[in-house]
């Protein structure tokens, strides 16, 4: 026996700790001494969790394509997607101004939840998904680096900086992206890490 | 009663799986392969040089024009803090408190709370280790809201464009200030929480060998 089967330590202080099946409850497990939240119990988010992100994937698609805000100065409307003001922002000289930008409002959580479609459908059909640890690292790169919440806020900013010189309108995108923030934040707050390395134990190879 | 720490006792847990191994046994996590580490290695070192780098840029960030305004009165050059400005004299001051918090007071407070973190780990400092956890977890959910101004310098530069009366552009400072949020998020990922517990837990098998050793037959 290399590993006793119910241990565990706080992956913030590094105490060890005793598991106890909790799977009757629900809620959230946290760390005796520093409060960390160790894991989450009886949530059986796998299901909840493929369907919210299915929702966000066709959410960013269209937050993405479609104009977020447009400006109207003397009859002369001006509109811009995220694509248009990277590319604006690659024109003025700015490219790595505009890749921070694509990267952190598109680019990265298109990866985190393609790589969230990946690991949760075939768990969810019960088998093993291929590039499982792999892909896994690559969701728990990606995710502090998703921005979107901070993008709204960006935005809403912005339109009160711009009302002052001419007529706002918000376009279609900007109620994609509030909607996106928020299936995101409901997302990772359902997520959880320890039950996919189960499922994916408990999956046949 | 004393906390027993798994690295005390010979297990570490593997960063990407969270699985519990004893080192001794494997190199790699066996469920996941990724290597196992007991802290994550040269936290401090890398913590350090990221933090210096964020300093250095902080100065450029808030000092160089964020934006350049032309239009037919001239060119106008704002800053982080002229921003500020022009959000609490044109009225939104909800929002230019929202702007200062985020752009301004965030980006100083994380470098410096994460500089007293450092610090506290390399003095040895025995503080109350609950309270610099604290401190850590609230870096990591504040970092990333300091990336408003860049997002607020791209909208406007691509909607206030050549057909109306004024032209906006991209200042140099958004780079650095970009920069700045980017490496401190690094940094704060770099630091590892428990090196702020095992201080403690040094400090007390330090003093509990020292005891022995006094009470010990000679």
């Amino acid at each position: 026996m290399t590993r006793p089967p119910h241990l565990t330590a706080c992956h913030e202080c590094d105490l060890l700790l005793r598991e106890i099946d909790l799977s009757a409850e629900k809620g959230t497990v946290a760390c005796p001494r520093c409060d960390a939240e160790l894991y989450r119990v009886g949530r059986n988010s796998l299901e909840r969790s493929l369907a919210l992100t299915c929702a966000a994937l066709v959410l960013l698609v269209i937050a993405t394509t479609f104009p977020i805000v447009g400006l109207n100065i003397q009859g002369h409307e001006i509109e811009t997607t995220v694509f248009g003001a990277a590319r604006q922002l690659w024109r003025d000289d700015m490219p790595g101004v505009a890749v921070l930008l694509l990267a952190t409002t598109v680019l990265i959580p298109l990866i985190e939840l393609c790589a969230l479609g990946w690991l949760l459908l075939p768990l969810h059909l019960g088998y093993r998904p291929a590039g499982f640890s792999r892909v896994f690292r690559a969701l728990q790169l990606a995710h502090p680096w998703a921005m979107v919440e901070v993008f709204i806020l960006g935005v809403l900013v912005s339109l009160v900086k711009l009302s002052h010189l001419a007529d706002v309108l918000p376009g279609p995108a900007i109620w994609c992206f509030g909607a996106l923030m928020l299936v995101l934040s409901v997302l990772s707050s359902i997520v959880d890490y320890r039950e996919l390395w189960q499922t994916w134990e408990a999956a046949e190879a | 009663m004393r906390a027993i720490t798994a690295a005390e006792q010979g297990f570490a847990l593997c960063e990407v799986c969270g699985r519990l191994d004893k080192m001794a046994e494997h190199a790699r996590c066996p469920r996941c392969n990724a290597p196992l580490h007991r802290r994550k290695p040269h936290s401090l070192e890398r913590s350090w040089a990221l933090l210096i780098a964020a300093y250095v840029l902080y100065l450029p960030a808030n000092l160089l024009p964020i934006m350049e305004t032309r239009s037919l009165f001239g060119v106008q050059r704002d800053t982080i803090m002229s921003g500020v400005a022009f959000l609490w004299n044109s009225g939104s001051w909800m929002l230019a408190l929202i702007v200062f918090v985020a752009s301004v007071a965030v980006p100083l407070l994380k470098l410096l709370s994460l500089t007293a973190l450092l610090l506290a780990v390399q003095r040895r400092s025995q503080g109350e280790p609950l309270q610099h956890a604290r401190l850590y977890r609230l870096l990591e959910l504040v970092g990333r809201w300091s990336m408003l101004d860049v997002y607020v310098v791209a909208i406007l530069v691509a909607l206030v464009q050549a057909q109306s009366l004024a032209t906006m552009a991209p200042g140099p400072g958004v780079l650095a200030f970009g920069a700045v949020v980017v490496l401190s998020m690094l940094a704060t990922m770099a630091f590892d929480p428990r090196l702020l517990w095992d201080i403690k837990t040094n400090s007390k098998s330090e003093k509990e060998r020292r005891e022995r050793e006094r009470t010990a037959p000679v």
